[in-house]
């Protein structure tokens, strides 16, 4: 059975005992966002210090796979600047297009702590935009937190 | 007199079709799946697989008479033609319709927008009988909440063109149309009903007697969505009624690229073109041109013609085992499937919940487990089903679920996959375990 290298117990346990996880205030921005082919959906808002992201808080429906995927990133990137988190949303990104690659999963063990676990889902195409969802959701807060300040 | 035959406990009723035979003519029912294992292909709904009879008709095209039809002079031209002429035939009397009612599209949903576009470009055709059925402002346009996007985004559109207003039928909790309102929904101010004849998603068959019959009343066209019952079913469309029925190959055992418009042929007449450009036209002058008699007025450019005679070869492929003998084999399926899932704890079926004026897509959700989960553990053992909404958005909204999982059907279709599809989601509950 190949399930197992998909869904290791951090994302399981991601998925049943999310972190961080309902809307909370303050924020400066909230984005919606939706995977259209299969109807997944996040609330996320971001609240930042200076350029520091303080919290990010969300709500949302989904698969296993994107409701594990935003808890992780929650521990993250909370305290981390803007660019830190998006850097590691980038290499979050190339783990997901590892297609199964141990290796990569390897060299990015140090920055993806958990979320190092989402390895295995690169090897399922149609689960990759599960993982991705609020990477993108937060990617798209933070530039407009970052648009509020200024 | 009622004969009680009392059968011993898990006995299975002989299944109308022979499945181990029929599946020898798919191909790819023989490949395994995910490290060696058996496909249980239950995604027909959202297309089938092919038997050898239709790639071998379409090779057998390309490999002796490849032209373009109606155009030419040579003998692959004529040879061509006929071909493609008589594979419209074959696929009109399918549906007991004449060969010049039957327009080739490249699936349901261009058909639909092709009939969608035509009610707004009538608005400003020269010719005055070309504006008969023009749509604008203080027109109502009618659809369900039960259709699949295809059937409901080329109306709300429309509408957003001419100004004209969408309204809807809405649904029942049991997954049926809830027509309390069809003669206030349907009223003097419709000028077309689009309804589908089964739900993708439900597996619901909609009572369209009643419905037609209150369009026509009201002087309305009526479009039939059969993308989800033509294949599954016998149909005629001089007992339908309607005005318009639209379906497409790739789920009828037929190619990806060919689907079908039937329409009555004074309506389709009075029509003006969606897609204008070659051999759709009479006369072309630089200053202006006029159109061909249907059904060639709407296909515009050199046809799909291998994937016509591939979608001809699969109808005669349907016709060889018997529309009835499909039917009654998947709703012998259908009924057999509901009781199996009805036997798994947690599993709740968001359509109706038996086989009365149900087909075979059946759609559910498993407490605690996402369908994109539940798919993915189905997935390892083989077992290949839809997840998601299903292009049918406003209906598991109404239903109040993100999403489901759904199986269907086919003429390959046999127990054994039905017990493969219930083992699996005891599978995915163990997996997962309570939440």
């Amino acid at each position: 059975m190949q399930l197992e290298n998909m869904y290791q117990e951090i994302i399981l346990d991601h998925y049943r005992n999310p972190h961080g996880r309902g809307l909370r205030e303050p924020f400066e921005a909230e984005v919606h966002h939706v995977n259209p082919t299969c109807g997944d959906e996040v609330t996320l808002r971001v609240h930042l210090e200076g350029d520091t992201i303080a919290d990010v808080s969300y709500e949302g429906m989904g698969c296993s796979i994107s409701q594990a995927s935003v808890s992780a990133m929650y521990d993250l990137i909370i305290g981390k600047t803007v660019e830190q988190a998006l850097e590691t949303g980038e290499h979050f990104r190339t783990l997901m297009q590892a297609k199964g690659d141990l290796s990569v999963a390897e060299k990015l063990e140090d920055e993806l702590e958990d979320a190092v676990a989402f390895a295995g889902v690169s090897k399922y195409p149609a689960r990759i935009k599960c993982a991705l969802m609020s990477w993108m959701a937060l990617k798209d807060a933070s530039a407009r937190a970052l648009g509020a300040q200024s | 007199m009622t004969v009680t035959v009392s059968r011993p406990e898990g006995a299975q009723q002989a299944l109308p079709l022979d499945v181990e035979a029929i599946r020898a003519d798919f191909p790819i029912l023989s490949r395994t799946v995910r490290d060696g294992k058996r496909l249980v292909y239950l995604d027909s709904g959202a297309t089938s697989q092919k038997p050898r009879q239709v790639l071998d008709a379409e090779r057998w095209f390309y490999e002796n008479i490849n032209a373009a039809p109606h155009r030419g002079a040579h003998q692959l031209a004529e040879e061509a033609t006929g071909a493609y002429e008589a594979a419209r035939a074959t696929i009109g009397a399918f549906i007991g319709a004449p060969e010049r009612e039957i327009v080739f599209t490249r699936n349901s949903t261009e058909a639909i927008n092709l009939v969608a576009y035509a009610l707004s470009n009538a608005v400003t055709a020269k010719e005055s009988e070309l504006r008969t059925y023009a749509v604008g402002q203080g027109d109502e346009i009618v659809v369900t909440e039960m259709e699949h996007h295809a059937n409901l985004l080329p109306w709300q559109q429309l509408c957003e063109r001419t100004g004209a207003t969408l309204r809807w039928l809405g649904l029942t909790d049991d997954g049926r149309l809830d027509l309390a309102d069809l003669t206030t929904v349907v009223n003097e101010r419709t000028k077309l009903v689009a309804v589908t004849q089964q739900s993708n998603i439900l597996g619901t068959i909609n009572p369209l007697g009643e419905i037609i019959a209150r369009a026509h009343e009201v002087g309305a066209l009526v479009l039939v969505d059969g993308a989800q019952s033509v294949p599954h079913s016998p149909i005629d469309v001089a007992e339908l009624g309607a005005d318009f029925l639209v379906f497409s190959g790739h789920k009828m055992l037929g190619p990806t690229g060919v689907g079908v418009l039937w329409g009555r042929y004074d309506v389709l007449d009075k029509l003006p073109p969606f897609l204008t450009g070659g051999s759709m036209i009479e006369v072309v002058r630089m200053e202006g041109s006029t159109f061909a008699a249907p059904p060639q007025r709407f296909e515009a450019g050199v046809p799909m013609t291998a994937q016509v005679i591939g979608l001809a070869a699969a109808v005669e492929y349907l016709q060889a085992l018997g529309m009835d003998k499909v039917e009654a084999h998947e709703h012998a399926l259908t009924g057999y499937a509901l009781d199996k899932l009805a036997e798994i704890p947690g599993v709740t079926v968001i359509g109706p919940p038996d086989t009365v004026a149900r087909g075979g897509a059946i759609s559910f959700t498993v407490d605690g487990i996402h369908p994109h989960d539940v798919g993915q553990v189905l997935d390892d053992l083989g077992i290949a089903v839809r997840v998601g909404h299903h292009c049918a958005w406003p209906v598991v909204r109404r239903y109040g679920v993100p999403a489901t999982t759904r199986a269907t059907f086919y003429v390959h279709s046999g127990y054994d996959d039905i017990d493969a599809l219930a083992d699996g989601i005891r599978a995915a509950q163990k997996f997962f375990g309570p939440v």
